[in-house]
């Protein structure tokens, strides 16, 4: 706080706010409706944490849309990541998996922000260990690149570009009070994470 | 939370609630068609049982297997120490083997803390029951099958909820019973109220230390119960007449049809096995919905995972700095 280094990091800036996230979860939902004809055998998994509320916001809408119930899930990968060697033991989300299963439904998991693709390899791990989808697809509301691992997303919120160096915080309103979208220096967010937020919403760092 | 889980007095108020509500999702998992995951993966659990067990062995092999760890059984009988092995040296030969945890089980109480004190063996350890002494795995599933009856909706929204206001009575051998230690104090750190009932030869001295209560008239102390958890008399370690005849200790301290039925709606009869039906618990009681022997046996693998999971799921041991890593022990052992 007291130093400033050259360059000093950005501050976050924000890409999207609540009614650019409102829109883009309106559009993802008819897109799914779109390609999934109907969405008759879709079944949302939210990835914790804040692709459960996004999941969520999803089912709201596709009811609107379809006038139907879409089944709901969430999805808590932390036995199946592949750093868990790397970290401490942390404790367990709540994982709960609709009442008519997985079995040759259309699946899409929803997460907020896909970087290295690894929590979605290992969502795909603990998918494979509930039962066995028609298909599975993924919904994501920023794709900020930099994959490690071969996977894509089927429904992006916002492609952004970033570098190595940035950091991506998603806040919504459910956790953390507001919508919006923050891309900054992954140093400032650090800095300022030490400093300033009590709670600061955990930016996606590398895994 | 520790590295070793030896005591339950060991456990804080947060420790205890973060294994009953890992133990909480880790239970969905009974339900599903694979039952198991890749968590602990390459690594070493070591059941080591100097004594005869079959509920507690088979629940940690069970859960062990789940979380896909290796598991090597080690037990007294065909193995070197019926040749006269110590345990410094069974330590020392399953650590240059390479075990990432031991669970162990003792007819001597205080073997599990040895273990976890000396430097014979670098793993976590985990005490499945030593002697008289404690049992604390017992306890954290006996608090997490009160907590699911006694807390409605508990498996869904009531986590990190504790038994705070709860009263529990733990009727019978208490003197040589590891359960009622560890149960007594797991259950004061999560707010119950813990009453022993129990002829006055098998209360062990020093009990008006303990944090609970002591009644010898079980009718009076039934209908303000919310679980009654009745144990067993454990006559291969009596070596003295405790009680006249077995008939008046039933007379007195079981538990049958008619005084179950003083028991408020709510509460539920435990045990933690093995039950001897007509001694300490009738068939009546053993076979009603009830009791919740069975149960606690399925919740014991949930609880069971959840303690090895946090004990060696992480990189680094559960007390240790987030900078030390977790050594490969094959490697340091030479």
């Amino acid at each position: 706080m007291t130093t400033h280094q050259d360059p000093s990091p950005r501050a976050p800036h924000q890409v999207l706010d609540g009614t650019d996230i409102a829109r883009v979860v309106t559009r993802i939902a008819h897109e799914i409706v779109e390609r999934a004809k109907g969405a008759e055998d879709v079944v949302l998994l939210g990835i914790h944490t804040r692709g459960v509320h996004l999941a969520r916001r999803l089912h709201g809408r596709l009811a609107q849309i379809t006038g139907r119930d879409i089944p709901l899930g969430t999805l808590d990968i932390t036995m199946y990541r592949d750093d868990l060697r790397l970290k401490p033991a942390r404790a367990l989300e709540h994982t709960e998996i609709p009442a008519g299963g997985i079995d040759g439904k259309l699946v899409i998991l929803v997460d907020d922000v896909l970087f290295s693709g690894r929590t979605i390899r290992a969502a795909l791990d603990a998918l494979s260990d509930i039962g066995r989808p028609r298909a599975v697809q993924l919904a994501v509301l920023v794709d900020r690149g930099h994959r490690e691992l071969p996977i894509r997303a089927d429904y992006v919120g916002k492609n952004l570009p970033t570098s190595l160096r940035e950091a991506v915080q998603v806040r919504l309103a459910d956790t953390d009070g507001v919508d919006a979208v923050l891309v900054g220096d992954r140093d400032y967010t650090a800095r300022s994470s030490q400093a300033l937020a009590p709670q600061p919403s955990e930016p996606h760092l590398p895994e | 939370m520790k590295r070793h889980l030896v005591s339950a007095a060991d456990l804080t108020r947060d420790d205890a609630l973060l294994i009953l509500d890992t133990a909480e999702e880790l239970a969905q998992l009974s339900g599903r068609a694979v039952k198991k995951l890749p968590t602990l993966r390459g690594r070493t659990v070591v059941n080591l049982f100097f004594e005869d067990s079959t509920r507690t062995k088979t629940s940690f092999e069970v859960a062990e297997k789940r979380l896909s760890a290796d598991v090597i059984n080690f037990s007294a009988k065909g193995s070197s120490v019926s040749k006269g092995e110590s345990l410094k040296d069974t330590a020392l030969t399953l650590q240059a083997m390479g075990a990432d945890a031991v669970v162990i089980r003792h007819h001597a109480s205080g073997a599990p803390a040895r273990l976890a004190q000396s430097d014979w063996l670098h793993g976590s350890v985990i005490n499945a029951g030593d002697g008289t002494h404690e049992h604390p795995t017992q306890a954290l599933l006996d608090a997490f099958t009160m907590r699911r009856h006694l807390n409605p909706g508990a498996s869904g929204n009531a986590l990190r909820q504790g038994l705070d206001g709860r009263r529990v009575t733990i009727v019978g051998d208490v003197l040589h019973s590891r359960v009622a230690r560890s149960n007594v104090h797991l259950l004061t750190t999560l707010g119950a109220q813990v009453t022993f009932v129990a002829p006055p030869t098998l209360l062990p001295i020093g009990i008006e230390n303990w944090p609970c209560e002591i009644s010898y008239d079980l009718e009076s102390v039934l209908p303000k119960s919310d679980a009654v958890m009745m144990l067993r008399v454990q006559r291969e370690r009596m070596n003295a007449a405790f009680f006249p005849t077995e008939r008046e200790y039933s007379r007195r301290y079981g538990l049958d049809g008619t005084r179950m039925a003083q028991l408020p709606e709510h509460a539920i009869v435990m045990h933690p096995g093995p039950m001897v039906r007509g001694m300490e618990i009738t068939a009546e009681v053993a076979d009603s919905p009830r009791c919740t022997v069975v149960e606690q046996v399925a919740n014991g693998v949930s609880i069971r995972m959840a303690v090895l999971y946090l004990l060696l799921g992480g990189a680094v041991f559960a007390d240790g700095p987030a900078d030390t890593p977790r050594t490969d022990s094959v490697e340091t052992a030479q």
